[in-house]
């Protein structure tokens, strides 16, 4: 009996799983549930990572996707000088009765300078050069009819050419999104089945222990101690596994190819930056939904013994 | 300390077993409780303890009805009484040592080292302290049985057929343990249907005997 001593002592014997404490080891070790509620948790670690780096790589790419989208379309008119300005003034009228067109505005003289900079310079006379109108269209959610815009186009302003390179990723998005939604339904799942084997695991264990619990009944035990016994064990093994499981996750997630910058459409699983951190909150929903689960197990099992 | 008034308890089921018991068990109290087998000692003990519940009048521990304690009320009063079960109730994947200091360990107090080896003498398991229950002879384990009961210095024990499986030499022992802690002011009741148990006792102690015949608790004269 050499129960640890002084603060250091105190706070092992509080930490959950110390076996060497005669409160823990008042239920006897119990080796085939324990080994397969560790397998278990770290099952569904690994997997919750998984999970957790395909909502936010979709996530990332909805966005990224989206925002490219959202000023998919130019519209540039090229005319004789003296056509110029009445065949933009007829786009920008077609655009404003167009369904789908959010907002649409013509780029003035700064802005032209600006994009002609890297190749010209800054004291370029934009004015004075015969440079065709540069037109933003900005859509809303669902876009317009490209084809239909095309031909009023042609029929009110000849010199307009709709460039919609980046609309054809308007599906993409919808489907990261989906991937983002699934990802998240996947999670849930797999905290469900963390939940319920732990319940499982949880039970058998009780039933097991039936005796033993029933003589720690009887020698004056409240069902909070006999409680803690078993939660104590189920919280540090699921703690265990899903460390265990988090790391091989990450590790697993670090090795998957990478996007390169310029690649936007194949945006890899990996994580960046702060998203390296969203993991590591699955050990400690591991520990919680096992404390949680053992413990609703535990009071049904002590409700029935007297 | 336990007081029984027009009490009685049936199991689910079957026709009541014990019925109108008025009786109290008063601190310092030596009794024992007697019947043949089936007769429902082991069942009267139970409504002693709380794991039964009367199933007509009531049962008081300690001034509380049974029926007004929650769970931790019952677990509190089973801290205040010693019980010596039928069959010991150890826990065999743990010592000799940490059986008897188990309600100890349930109550979070600490075990006084010395205390504990006072006890274990007492018993004379000093030796065997980290024994397993399963590798102790009868007599040992229901020893243990008892050093387990007074661990928490009860001022009440039960003891149910203590000496069921053990020889007359080690009847004479125990008797003697419980007889020694009846002397320290403890209230003892021992159920069992050894007649000659009780008759040795009668040299030792001056017990009151309680007799069940008739699905009652009846105190029975001197005839024995
Ligand atoms: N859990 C139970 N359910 C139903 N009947 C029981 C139960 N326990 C004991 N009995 C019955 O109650 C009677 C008294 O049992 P018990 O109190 O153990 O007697 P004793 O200890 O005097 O031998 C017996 O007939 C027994 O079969
Ligand atoms: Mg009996």
């Amino acid at each position: 009996m050499s129960a640890p001593s002084g603060p250091l002592g105190v706070l092992a014997a509080r930490l959950p799983g110390r076996a060497d404490t005669p409160a823990a080891r008042v239920v006897p070790p119990t080796g085939f549930t324990a080994q397969l509620t560790v397998f278990t948790a770290a099952a569904m670690s690994f997997l919750a990572v998984f999970a957790i780096a395909m909502a936010l790589a979709a996530g990332q790419l909805a966005d990224r996707w989206q925002a490219a989208l959202s000023q998919s379309a130019t519209i540039r008119v090229s005319a004789p000088a003296d056509q110029i300005e009445a065949q933009t003034a007829a786009v920008l009228r077609v655009l404003e009765t167009t369904p789908g067109v959010g907002a649409a505005r013509r780029l003035d003289d700064n802005e032209m300078r600006g994009l002609l900079a890297p190749w010209f310079g800054t004291d370029l006379p934009v004015e004075a050069l015969p440079l065709p109108r540069l037109i933003e269209v900005t859509e809303t959610g669902a876009g317009f009819d490209a084809e239909g815009l095309r031909l009023r186009l042609a029929a009110e302003a000849p010199g307009a050419v709709l460039d919609d390179h980046a609309r054809w990723r308007r599906p993409l998005v919808a489907a990261a999104e989906r991937l983002r939604a699934v990802s998240l339904v996947a999670l849930v799942l797999i905290a469900l089945v963390l939940a319920a084997m732990v319940t499982l695991a949880a039970q058998a264990a009780l039933a097991a222990n039936g005796q033993v619990i029933r003589v720690l009944r009887l020698v004056g035990a409240e069902d909070r101690f006999i409680s803690a016994a078993f939660v104590r064990r189920f919280t540090a093994r699921a703690l265990a596994g899903s460390l265990a499981g988090t790391l091989a996750g990450l590790g697993a997630v670090a090795l998957m190819p990478r996007a390169a910058a310029d690649v936007g459409l194949l945006a890899g699983l990996g994580l960046s930056g702060s998203a390296w951190l969203w993991p590591l909150v699955v050990p400690a929903a591991a520990a919680a939904l096992a404390y949680a689960a053992t413990r609703v197990a535990a009071a049904r099992t002590l409700r029935r013994t007297p | 300390m336990i007081g029984f008034s027009s009490a009685g308890f049936g199991y689910a089921g079957a026709r009541p077993l014990l019925t109108g018991l008025d009786l109290a068990l008063p601190a310092g109290s030596f009794h024992f409780l007697t019947g043949p087998s089936g007769a429902g000692k082991t069942t009267f003990l139970k409504l002693c303890y709380g794991e039964l519940v009367a199933t007509e009048g009531g049962v008081t521990l300690f001034g509380t009805d049974v029926r007004q304690m929650d769970r931790d009320g019952i677990a509190a009063a089973r801290r205040r009484i010693g019980v010596v079960h039928q069959d010991c109730q150890f826990l065999d994947h743990l010592t000799l040592t940490e059986n008897v200091t188990l309600p100890l360990t349930v109550a979070g107090r600490p075990v006084p080292e010395r205390d504990l080896a006072d006890l274990m003498a007492w018993v004379g398991l000093t030796d065997h302290a980290d024994a397993r229950p399963p590798e102790l002879s009868g007599g040992e384990r229901q020893r243990a049985a008892l050093a387990r009961a007074v661990i928490t210095a009860p001022d009440l024990i039960l003891a149910d057929e203590p000496t069921g499986n053990v020889d007359w030499e080690m009847a004479v022992r125990l008797l003697e343990l419980l007889v020694d802690l009846n002397r320290m002011g403890k209230a003892v009741l021992i159920a069992t249907h050894d007649l000659n148990l009780i008759r040795a006792s009668k040299s030792q102690v001056s017990a009151r005997l309680l007799r069940i015949r008739d699905r009652q608790v009846q105190a029975a004269g001197a005839e024995l």
